[in-house]
C-alpha cells in the first residue's frame, strides 16, 4: 500500500507539473487578452511533432531547444496576423478563431506527419531506472521531466516577479492603456507573451511526447484537461493554475491506482443488489473507471459553486 | 431560401399566398427534391442535410440569437438519439404501440429535460463561463457514455429497427425515400416553429440580452430566465434532430454526443452565418455537401473544411449568408449586373490560385501516402504521374500566376464594388 501511494504521488506530481507548463501559458495569455486559447494544446502537439522530426536528424537535445523556439515563433505569428485581426469582431469570434485553429492544426499535423503514432523516444542516456523501490522501477526520464518542469516554473516565477520585463508584463496585464501611455509597446508585449506561452506548451510537448505518445489526438486528450485546470484554479491566476495542476495530476493518478468500486462500498455496508437491473453499471462503478470524468465533474462543481475558481478574483 | 429573412418585413395586410410565399416555396422544394436527386447517395445526403438543418438551427438559437457560445451542444442531440433508439427497441419488443414517425418527440423531450437540468445552472452567465460549463458538461457526458453501458451501449452504441412500428398510410420506413419524407416533414415543422419562436417576445428578448444584458435587466427581464428559455427550447430541437438521426441510421453511438459533433455543429452554424435565421440552414447544406461530395474525391477534405472555417472567422464573421446579404443594396439598386465582369476578373485567377494550392496539397498527399511504385494519380479526372516534372510546373504556375493576377485585380474590384453600392452614383454604374 505504501509503495502504491509513494509512486502515485510521484507520478501525480510529474503529471501535475507537466500540466502546469501548459496551464501557465494559457493563464498568462488569458489574463492579457481575455481569450481562452483553445489551440493551446495544439501548440503542445506541434512541439512534440517538431521535436520528433528534429530528433531524427539532430538528436533529442537539439529538439528540446529548437522545437519550443519554433513553436513560439508560430505562436507569435498566429497572434500577430490571426488573433489581432479577429479581435475587431469581439471576444466570441476570438474564441471561435482559436477553436478553428485547433481543428486546423490537428488536420495540418495529420497531413504532414500522418495519422499513426510516431516512434518518438526518450534519449538513450535517460533510458535506465533511476531507483528501485519495493521492487518497482522509477524511470530516469520521469525524473528528468520533473526537473525540467520545476526549472521552468522557477524561471517563470523569477522573470515575472524580479525582472523588468516581468514588471512590464504585469503592468500590461492590469492596465494596458496606462502601460502604453508610459511608452511601452503593449501589442509587442502581447505578442511576446503569446509566443512564450506557446513555447512553454511546446516544451511540454517535447518532453511529454516520448512519455505519453506522439499521435494526432494528443492535443484533444490534454486540451480540455488544461482548460479545466485554468478554470478551477481561477481564470488569470498563476498560483491557482499551479495548485489546480497538482490537484488534477494527483487526482488522476490516484483514481487510476486505487481500485475501489461502489460494489466494495456496498459489500462493506452489507447491501446486496440485483446484478441484472438497469442500474447495474452504477453499482459496479470503480474508481479507475470514473477517473477520466473526475476533472470535468470538478469543473462543473467549481463553476456552479465558485465561478471565480479557487484563487481567481474575476468572473468573465 | 434567403428570402425567409425577408418575411420579417412582410406586412400583415398582404394576401396569404404572398405572405407565406417563402414557406410555400420551401415546402414545394422539400417535396420536389427527391425527384431531382433520386440516387441513393442523393437521398442519403439530403437526409443528413435535414437532420443537420434542425441541429444547426437549434444551435443558432444559442449562439446567434442568444449570444451563448456552446461547446457541448451534441449532448442534447446524442441523448435525443439514444432515447429514440431505445424507444424504437421498446416498440419492436411490443412493450407499447406507438407510431414510429412520432419517435423524435421522445428525443426532443429528453433533450428538453437535460437542457432544463443543465440550463438551470449554466445560463447564469453568458460568455466564457457558459462556454466552459458547456465544454465541461459535454466532456462529462462523452466520458460517462463509455461507462454506463446499459444505456449508451459502450463503444458499439445502440442499434434498432425502424420498420417495426405500426405503418402510416402504408409507410413502414423500409425505404430511404420514405425516411426522406419523414425527415422533410419534421424539418418543415421544426424550421417553422423555430422561426416562429424567433418572432415571439421571448425570442426577441433573447436578442436583447445578447446585445446588452444589463439594459435588458433594467427593462425588467431577468437575463438568466431569458437565456434559460432559449436554452431549453434549443435542447428540445437538438433532441428532435437526434431522434431523426436515430431513425435514419438506426444506430446511435458515443460519437454522436462527443466534442467532435459539438464542433461540427458550431462549424456549420458559423460557416453559414450566425447572424441570420437562414444562416445555419445554408451552413448545414454546404457542410453536408462538402462532407459527402468532397470526401469522395479526397482524403484531406477535413483540412479544406478547417481552412474554410478559419478564413470565415477571420474575414467573413457573418458567414456565407453575410456575404450574400452584402449584395442586397446593389441588388435593390439593380446594379448587380455591373458587378459581374469585376467578379469574373477577380474570380478566375482566384479559382486558378486555389486549384494550384489544392493540387499541390493533393499531390504531396499522394506522394507520401501511396505505395512506392504507384506514381499515377488522378485529380478531378486528370491522370498524371507525380514523379514527372510537368504537373509540378503546372501546379506552380497556377498558384503563382493565379495569385499574382488575383492580387492585381483587387483594386478594380474594390472600385466597382464602391460604385455599385454608392447610392448617389449614376444608375448606369461603371462596369469597368
Amino acid at each position: 500500500m505504501f509503495e502504491l501511494i509513494f509512486f502515485s504521488l510521484l507520478n501525480g506530481i510529474v503529471t501535475g507539473l507537466l500540466l502546469f507548463m501548459l496551464a501557465s501559458g494559457l493563464t498568462l495569455i488569458f489574463s492579457m487578452m481575455g481569450v481562452l486559447n483553445f489551440a493551446h494544446a495544439s501548440f503542445y502537439m506541434l512541439g512534440a511533432y517538431l521535436a520528433y522530426t528534429i530528433s531524427i536528424y539532430l538528436g533529442f537535445w537539439v529538439g528540446l531547444i529548437v522545437a519550443p523556439i519554433l513553436v513560439g515563433l508560430i505562436g507569435a505569428l498566429v497572434e500577430r496576423y490571426g488573433l489581432r485581426y479577429v479581435h475587431r469582431w469581439g471576444h466570441v469570434a476570438e474564441l471561435i478563431f482559436t477553436f478553428g485553429l485547433a481543428f486546423l492544426i490537428e488536420e495540418v499535423v495529420q497531413f504532414i506527419w500522418g495519422k499513426d503514432t510516431k516512434a518518438y523516444l526518450e534519449p538513450e542516456v535517460l533510458q535506465f531506472p533511476l531507483f528501485t523501490f519495493f521492487g518497482q522501477n522509477f524511470p530516469a526520464y520521469k525524473a528528468f521531466m520533473l526537473l525540467i518542469s520545476i526549472g521552468i516554473f522557477v524561471m517563470l516565477l523569477l522573470i515575472l516577479t524580479k525582472s523588468r520585463v516581468g514588471l512590464i508584463i504585469q503592468a500590461a496585464i492590469h492596465k494596458p492603456n496606462m502601460t502604453a501611455m508610459l511608452g511601452h509597446n503593449v501589442p509587442l508585449v502581447f505578442m511576446g507573451v503569446f509566443g512564450v506561452g506557446c513555447a512553454l506548451a511546446g516544451v511540454a510537448g517535447v518532453i511529454a511526447g516520448p512519455a505519453l505518445g506522439t499521435f494526432p489526438g494528443m492535443a484533444v486528450v490534454l486540451g480540455s484537461i488544461v482548460f479545466v485546470i485554468v478554470v478551477i484554479g481561477g481564470l488569470g491566476s498563476l498560483t491557482g493554475a499551479f495548485v489546480a495542476s497538482l490537484i488534477i495530476g494527483l487526482l488522476q493518478t490516484f483514481a487510476i491506482a486505487l481500485d475501489y468500486s461502489v460494489n466494495d462500498l456496498l459489500t462493506v455496508m452489507n447491501i446486496s443488489f440485483d446484478a441484472d437491473s438497469a442500474l447495474r453499471d452504477l453499482w459496479s462503478l470503480s474508481l479507475p473507471q470514473i477517473a477520466p470524468i473526475l476533472p470535468y465533474l470538478l469543473l462543473v462543481l467549481v463553476l456552479i459553486f465558485r465561478p471565480t475558481g479557487l484563487f481567481g478574483n474575476r468572473e468573465t | 431560401m434567403s428570402e425567409i429573412a425577408k418575411t420579417a418585413a412582410a406586412e400583415n395586410s398582404v394576401p396569404f399566398v404572398k405572405r407565406y410565399a417563402v414557406w410555400i416555396g420551401f415546402f414545394i422544394m422539400l417535396m420536389a427534391m427527391p425527384f431531382i436527386f433520386s440516387s441513393n447517395i442523393g437521398l442519403y445526403t439530403m437526409n443528413l442535410m435535414g437532420i443537420f438543418i434542425i441541429f444547426a438551427l437549434s444551435y443558432n438559437m444559442l449562439l446567434g440569437q442568444g449570444g451563448m457560445l456552446s461547446f457541448g451542444h451534441a449532448v442534447y442531440f446524442g441523448l435525443g438519439g439514444f432515447m429514440s433508439v431505445h424507444f424504437m427497441n421498446y416498440i419492436e419488443d411490443g412493450a407499447f404501440i406507438f407510431p414510429m414517425w412520432l419517435l423524435p418527440i421522445f428525443g426532443g423531450l429528453i433533450g428538453l429535460v437535460f437542457a432544463i437540468i443543465i440550463g438551470s445552472f449554466s445560463t447564469r452567465k453568458a460568455g466564457t463561463v457558459f462556454a466552459m460549463i458547456s465544454l465541461g458538461v459535454g466532456e462529462l457526458m462523452a466520458a460517462s457514455s463509455l461507462i454506463f453501458v446499459a444505456f449508451f451501449g459502450g463503444e458499439e452504441g445502440v442499434s434498432g429497427d425502424r420498420t417495426m412500428g405500426p405503418p402510416l398510410f402504408g409507410f413502414d420506413f423500409a425505404q430511404d425515400i420514405q425516411v426522406y419524407y419523414l425527415i422533410a416533414a419534421w424539418v418543415f415543422v421544426s424550421v417553422f416553429l423555430m422561426y416562429l419562436f424567433s418572432r415571439t417576445p421571448a425570442g426577441r428578448m433573447a436578442n436583447a440580452v445578447r446585445d446588452n444584458a444589463e439594459r435588458a435587466e433594467f427593462v425588467g427581464y431577468s437575463q438568466r430566465k431569458v437565456r434559460f428559455v432559449s436554452f431549453c427550447i434549443s435542447g428540445f430541437f437538438a433532441g428532435i434532430a437526434g431522434g431523426l438521426f436515430a431513425i435514419n441510421f438506426e444506430i446511435v453511438t458515443e460519437e454522436n454526443l462527443n466534442a467532435l459533433t459539438s464542433g461540427v455543429v458550431l462549424l456549420m452554424a458559423f460557416i453559414g452565418g450566425v447572424g441570420f435565421f437562414v444562416g445555419p440552414i445554408i451552413g448545414a447544406v454546404v457542410f453536408t455537401l462538402l462532407q459527402s461530395i468532397l470526401s469522395n474525391y479526397t482524403d484531406i477534405w477535413q483540412l479544406y473544411v478547417g481552412v474554410l472555417f478559419v478564413l470565415t472567422v477571420m474575414y467573413a464573421p457573418h458567414g456565407l449568408t453575410g456575404i450574400m446579404m452584402m449584395h442586397t443594396p446593389a441588388f435593390k439598386m439593380k446594379r448587380l449586373g455591373s458587378l459581374l465582369v469585376p467578379y469574373l476578373r477577380i474570380g478566375i485567377p482566384t479559382v486558378c490560385f486555389m486549384a494550384g494550392i489544392a493540387g499541390f496539397l493533393e499531390s504531396i498527399h499522394h506522394v507520401r501516402g501511396a505505395p512506392v511504385d504507384e506514381t499515377m494519380m488522378s485529380l478531378i479526372g486528370i491522370e498524371f504521374s507525380t514523379h514527372s516534372v510537368t504537373p509540378w510546373i503546372v501546379i506552380f504556375l497556377l498558384t503563382v500566376v493565379g495569385g499574382y493576377l488575383a492580387k492585381t485585380q483587387v483594386s478594380q474590384f474594390k472600385d466597382a464594388w464602391d460604385t455599385a453600392n454608392d447610392p448617389n452614383a449614376d444608375s448606369e454604374g461603371a462596369s469597368s
